[in-house]
């Protein structure tokens, strides 16, 4: 597959504020307020930590001083969840010059976004919306990454959504969109294995058949996380992406199929409500990290 | 340069946001038809998670802002309030830390909130407290700057005022309801009819919200807004008369580091 990434790198003749911590092979966690304390006394030897972008888009205070304290002594992700990539309208540029400075001032070792969208005209509505997969949408997505990747002078990642609904004017499944947008724009993926399974279950295929299909050389960052059970108008199983619980058995057995394929892929633990004390998450974060490790291992022998 | 694929596709693909969007804060309204369940099924229950995503989330970012006021009246209380303000005034940012600055004012004219009139004022010291929370770090004025300034001079000195500064009125003892329902601690019967003006900042990390002394709003709101020491003392002094202490007003300004710099004329001294 050939890739035309548009994007052009900026010289890097600033000096680094951040040693550059390798996040290669690590599992790690979302970085919350209630943890922060914990994680500075334990000091977790191997970890990382992924913050929503938008949380440190304020001026000032608090949240900058933990971001700057953690990022100091651990790699960090930065997860956008607000850009509005997968939406038919412009990217609001203020946002992106604010994902562009926090980009510049953390360095972080991964950046992503999500295919989906939140902002319509002027309302934001702080959920993560599903779009149709045609060639226009196709069109205007790839736009709206180049346009991201231009600005901050680095690939994202972009990652898969969980969905309830379809659209009937869609004209291709959501692995060809995706590999058709990696194919344009030279983006990164972040397989959120949880999104498969969720997606897979409420829309009637296996999540398996997605993984085959789904572009897996690109694949930078893996997210793991909890879902809830609901029904839909047929009394049907209906899968809530719901980050508020431990991961489940059938997302583990997923991703081991991913990681033994892939070898290890920095993994994150998504935990955002029903927050947990932190050794709950760390344990998590822990059984991922033995796997990558299982896998790591694998790896080291074969090349040898 | 990329072309759409057609004028008919481009219009396609602008319409199912508006088709999407068109039903997501109004529960009365049915599922958009540009949406489905996958072999045929209905998307009745499968739009309406996205519906209460959205609504749920909302509530909950208004929740995070206001817990005090969200202790105050009980949390179905709040939530009723708070849903109907999400449908009537949805954010315009991505910033949820910036969302609700209309709230009090909805708390002011909502029907159920009228039995106790002081909310909105909990609500406004709540909303200038996450302003503090994120607004950009400074170094306080040091008593030292003020200090070397000849007291002759002194009267018209203007101040600059620290980002995270903010002044909060009330005619009911606003400050002393906040602070006894922003712990999670039991709250004693509180008179709410003495009027409190509330001085709300952050020197370092920690916000902080002090009580003003009589005539110190008045006071510090006209240094704020770029008046002289002298004219903002003098508003003071007609609004409070002998109560109020302006040695007392300028202590507990720098004390509290509402100030980042003063200016005296053109000349700037930091």
């Amino acid at each position: 597959m050939n890739e035309h990434p548009r994007f052009h790198l900026s010289p890097s003749s600033r000096a680094s504020s951040f040693p550059a911590h390798a996040v290669d092979g690590l599992a790690g966690t979302s970085l919350k307020h209630e943890h922060l304390a914990a994680i500075l006394m334990d000091k977790p030897q191997r970890a990382f930590f992924e913050v929503h972008a938008e949380n440190y888009m304020g001026a000032g205070g608090p949240p900058h001083d933990a971001l700057t304290r953690v990022r100091r002594d651990y790699p960090v992700s930065l997860h956008g969840v607000c850009m509005s990539i997968g939406g038919p309208q412009p990217i609001d540029k203020a946002h992106l010059a604010r994902f562009k400075a926090l980009v510049d001032r953390y360095e972080p070792a991964l950046v992503s976004e999500h295919l989906a969208w939140s902002t319509h005209e002027t309302t934001y509505f702080n959920d993560l919306l599903p779009l149709p997969y045609t060639e226009a949408t196709l069109a205007r997505v790839a736009d709206h990454i180049d346009e991201v990747q231009e600005a901050i002078g680095r690939p994202i990642l972009l990652e898969n959504p969980s969905t309830y609904v379809i659209f009937p004017e869609s004209t291709m499944s959501e692995t060809e969109f995706i590999r058709a947008l990696v194919r344009r724009t030279g983006c990164g993926l972040l397989l959120d294995v949880n999104n498969v399974f969720v997606s897979a279950t409420n829309h009637g295929y296996a999540a398996f058949d997605y993984l085959m299909n789904f572009p897996l050389q690109h694949v930078g960052e893996i997210h793991l996380a909890g879902h809830a059970e609901q029904t839909d108008d047929e009394g049907d199983l209906l899968l809530i992406d719901s980050h508020d619980g431990p991961v489940a058995d059938a997302v583990w057995k997923l991703y081991e199929i991913v990681i033994e394929r892939r070898g290890p892929i920095p993994t994150l633990i998504e935990w955002d409500s029903e927050i947990p004390d932190w050794p709950v998450l760390q344990a998590e974060a822990t059984a991922a990290q033995a796997i990558l490790d299982r896998h790591a291992a694998g790896v080291c022998a074969h090349a040898g | 340069m990329r072309v759409d694929g057609g004028m008919s596709e481009s219009g396609d693909a602008r319409s199912f946001a508006a088709a999407f969007t068109s039903a997501l804060l109004m529960p009365d309204r049915p599922a958009p038809a540009v949406v489905a369940g996958p072999s045929g099924k209905a998307a009745v229950k499968r739009y309406g998670v996205y519906r209460n995503n959205v609504t749920v989330s909302l509530i909950n970012a208004l929740a995070a802002v206001f817990p005090a006021t969200q202790r105050i009246t009980g949390s179905d209380f709040f939530r009723e309030m708070a849903r109907q303000h999400v449908r009537a005034t949805p954010p315009t940012s991505p910033l949820l830390f910036e969302y609700g600055r209309d709230f009090p004012g909805f708390i002011e004219h909502y029907e159920h909130a009228k039995s106790l009139p002081w909310l909105a004022d909990i609500a406004r010291i709540e909303r200038a407290w996450l302003d503090a929370y994120h607004a950009a770090d400074a170094d306080p004025l040091a008593l030292a700057t003020l200090a070397a300034i000849p007291p002759e001079r002194l009267m018209d000195v203007n101040f600059v005022a620290h980002p995270a500064t903010r002044i909060a009125r009330s005619r009911y003892s606003a400050l002393t309801i906040f602070s006894a329902n922003r712990l999670d601690q039991p709250v004693s019967q509180i008179d709410a009819s003495a009027s409190e003006d509330t001085l709300i900042t952050r020197p370092g990390l920690e916000v902080m919200a002090r009580r003003l002394p009589p005539g110190g709003a008045t006071f510090l709101i006209g240094l704020i807004a770029g008046e002289s020491l002298g004219a903002a003392a003098s508003a003071a002094l007609d609004e409070a008369g002998a109560a109020f202490d302006l040695g007392g007003n300028i202590a507990g300004m720098i004390d509290a580091g509402v100030f980042v710099g003063v200016s005296e004329g053109s000349h700037d001294v930091d």
